[in-house]
């Protein structure tokens, strides 16, 4: 009994404590896709400013905005990374909790890439024979729908390589994934006439053919880790794998990209806009916190800095594409008025 | 590693001449460096040309002759040399993992990098060092400059409050549990609850972590403190089970015999039977704290899953553990993160074994035998 009461009343002075205590380190939350720019970021602002280094963690995009939209107040993050907009749904929580005014700022875009073994020749594909590859179910020409009966990738086209089709991708809590089923798999699945007709009638039904991945084993789950897909395409040549840009841009010299739609995922594509399976990727910060947390206004300055976020800055060397110089210019303005965007 | 001469130009550094730390330390140290780049290459003059020169070197390197100069300021106004790291990638060109004679789309260092590479190296400029910033930088961005000592001390300081906690709180309970505790329905269904704790989910705790210590107390997020706390919960009950079976592994003879010359309860089992049975309790704590010390699923919930490059200096500053330091390095695209991540897994088994090597011989050292 002694010893109980002791620990209680150890951990609350420790409470106190630690309520009083001012923080002066920003601390921000959200996507691993974001993760390895906005830690850069964070590096440089710490070794060349008087701040402490913000701490990030990497929680997921999802997972960021239920911890950004939490309140108002030193204990809650003060912003967020995301590989994709904020939804209504989060703004709106945000709001319920005294969250009213959010900051967006686009920082770049990431290309969705897929990828094999240098060992094997180069795949062209385009997103309807990567829909067709990959879909739990397809039209069956007559109305109807069929579980995906392609086994090999000649099956879908005579153009493509008499192999067995085999794509290892992130799992359905990834954000890759979502942003993969919503820009590949939808994008390919309209492509096909029946399943745009499909998508005035029954928008729900079409939702779930088009982005349904199928379950029967050629569509392998790897786990959210990038670097053990890369390693699995080096020693099986044979299979495809799905994973951020960044990750190929470091090993280009073991893996090759296959061209989507006949466009190649290089940098100047994705920048354009031209490669169909890219994606933007943002930071929110929460206005009631500048001038609260110290450094929070100079954070964005410096992210959005001449020497960080342009294409020859040191985030692109990190494997970020950089936003077009007008648009650039127009996000930094944002970013610096701290201009309340996210719409309510 | 490369040895690179630099001027420190006074009029650079410190134009007021007052050696004034905040002076010092404000100054453009990147221009030097790059001064001294200019003067070993000086055929390269093109805009573009000069900033891959530039991205040969760490961007730590400023940071180091920074150092360097703080810690003696009468060095300004001559020359030193000093050892500059690489950037990751010419490492990896120059332990062999990037092949120079590949295509240049597929590498990430451009020929001209190549080139004046081989350039330093046949100036003999360049030098392979024991990567020291391993064992003494926090985390960072650039593989070069992340070291493993930012988890290492909150590995220190999350274990300091499981052991404060779970090491007395479980020996308490196991002695109370075998040799005081009336036998009847409630302490029974106490023990079955103990066992079954001991085959939770070790995520499991890290939510209860985040449920009452974060949101109910409102402790500090990425505290070793709740670190701690989670992994104390989540060993009490290993070290429960294991200091029950060393009591009851003391013979009831001994018992009897301290009974028999008129001791009293709690002086049997405090003189007689605890002691015969601490080395086997304490195996029992050093194998729950093993076990701990190498969890981050817990950890992840209480945000300690996080990139931190200050080091902490208590048990409320952010902080990250060493298994958490790994799978945030095996992560990360860089490839010269590989390297770094083996090495932190060596070090981490190594303390691993470190501890169950303490274990085993604490246990042979005073086992007995009836």
């Amino acid at each position: 009994m002694i010893r109980k009461s002791l620990a209680l009343a150890v951990l609350a002075t420790v409470v106190t404590t630690a309520a009083a205590e001012a923080r002066d380190q920003i601390r921000i939350v959200g996507s691993s896709t974001v993760f390895p720019f906005t830690t850069r970021v964070a590096e440089e602002f710490g070794r060349t400013t008087s701040f402490k280094t913000p701490v990030i963690e990497s929680t997921g995009t999802g997972g960021g905005f239920k911890l950004f939209c939490d309140g108002v107040g030193i204990d809650t993050a003060d912003i967020t990374n995301a590989s994709r907009a904020i939804k209504k749904s989060e703004v709106e929580t945000c709001a319920k909790n005294g969250v009213t005014e959010i900051t967006e700022i686009k920082i770049g875009y990431d290309g969705i890439v897929l990828a094999n073994s240098k060992a094997a020749p180069r795949l062209s594909v385009t997103l309807e024979q990567l829909f067709l590859a990959l879909a739990k179910d397809v039209p069956d020409g007559k109305g109807g729908f069929i579980p995906n009966p392609h086994k090999m990738w000649s099956e879908i086209d005579p153009s493509l390589p008499a192999k067995k089709i085999e794509v290892l991708g992130p799992p359905p809590t990834s954000g890759t994934r979502d942003a993969f089923n919503e820009l590949a798999m939808e994008g390919g699945c309209n492509k096909i006439p029946a399943m745009a007709e499909l998508k005035k009638t029954d928008e729900k039904k079409h939702k779930a053919i088009c982005q349904g991945v199928r379950e029967d084993g050629v569509f392998v789950e790897a786990g959210e880790n990038d670097v053990l897909i890369i390693r699995k395409l080096e020693a099986n040549k044979d299979a495809y794998g799905i994973f951020g840009y960044s990750f190929l841009d470091q090993n280009r010299d073991k893996i090759q990209s296959s061209l989507i739609n006949g466009v190649e995922d290089d940098y100047d594509n994705i920048s354009s806009g031209k490669y169909p399976i890219s994606r933007s990727l943002f930071i929110y910060v929460k206005k009631a916190h500048v001038g609260v947390i110290p450094g929070m206004k100079e954070f964005i300055a410096e992210y959005t800095a001449d020497k960080a976020w342009v294409p020859d800055g040191y985030l692109a060397a990190k494997g970020l594409i950089a936003l077009p110089d007008a648009e650039r210019a127009k996000w930094r303005e944002q970013a610096m008025t701290l201009a309340n965007n996210v719409g309510m | 590693m490369i040895q690179l001469d630099v001027t420190l130009y006074p009029q650079e550094i410190d134009p007021a001449g007052k050696r004034d730390p905040q002076a010092i330390s404000t100054a453009d140290y990147q221009k030097l460096i790059r001064d001294a780049l200019d003067d070993l290459f000086p055929d390269v003059t093109d805009r573009r040309e000069r900033r891959e020169l530039m991205a040969l070197l760490s961007p730590g390197a400023t940071d180091l002759l920074r150092a360097k100069v703080m810690a003696d300021p009468s060095l300004i106004g001559q020359r030193v040399i000093i050892d500059v790291p690489f950037s990751d990638d010419l490492d990896q060109l120059a332990k062999g993992r990037i092949d120079a004679e590949s295509e240049t789309a597929t590498r990430r260092v451009t020929d001209k990098q190549i080139e004046w590479f081989q350039r330093l190296e046949q100036r003999g400029l360049v030098r392979q060092a024991f990567n020291t910033t391993l064992f003494t930088a926090g985390d960072s961005r650039s593989p070069e400059l992340a070291g493993i000592w930012g988890s290492l001390v909150g590995t220190f300081w999350t274990m300091l409050i499981t052991m404060a906690i779970a090491f007395p709180l479980a020996i308490g309970a196991a002695i109370y549990l075998e040799e005081f505790a009336p036998k009847n329905r409630w302490t029974a269904m106490i023990e079955v609850n103990i066992n079954n704790l001991a085959a939770v989910p070790s995520i499991v705790f890290g939510l209860l972590g985040l449920a009452v210590f974060l949101n109910f107390f409102g402790l500090p997020r990425s505290a070793p403190l709740v670190g701690g706390l989670v992994l104390a919960l989540m060993t009490l009950p290993i070290i429960i089970i294991a200091s029950r079976a060393a009591l009851k592994a003391v013979p009831p003879s001994i018992r009897e015999a301290a009974l028999g010359v008129g001791a009293s309860q709690v002086q049997t089992v405090f003189h007689h039977v605890v002691p015969l049975a601490m080395p086997g309790m304490l195996t029992g704590a050093i194998l729950g704290m093993a076990h701990a010390l190498g969890e981050t699923a817990p950890l992840l919930m209480i945000g300690m899953v996080a990139f931190i490059v200050d080091i902490p200096g208590g048990p409320l500053d952010p902080a990250t553990v060493m298994p958490v330091q790994i799978y945030l390095w095996a992560d990360a695209p860089e490839r010269a993160f590989v390297e770094r991540s083996s090495a932190a897994i060596v070090i981490l088994l190594g303390f691993l074994i470190l501890m169950n090597l303490i274990a085993v011989m604490l246990r042979k050292r005073f086992e007995r035998k009836w």
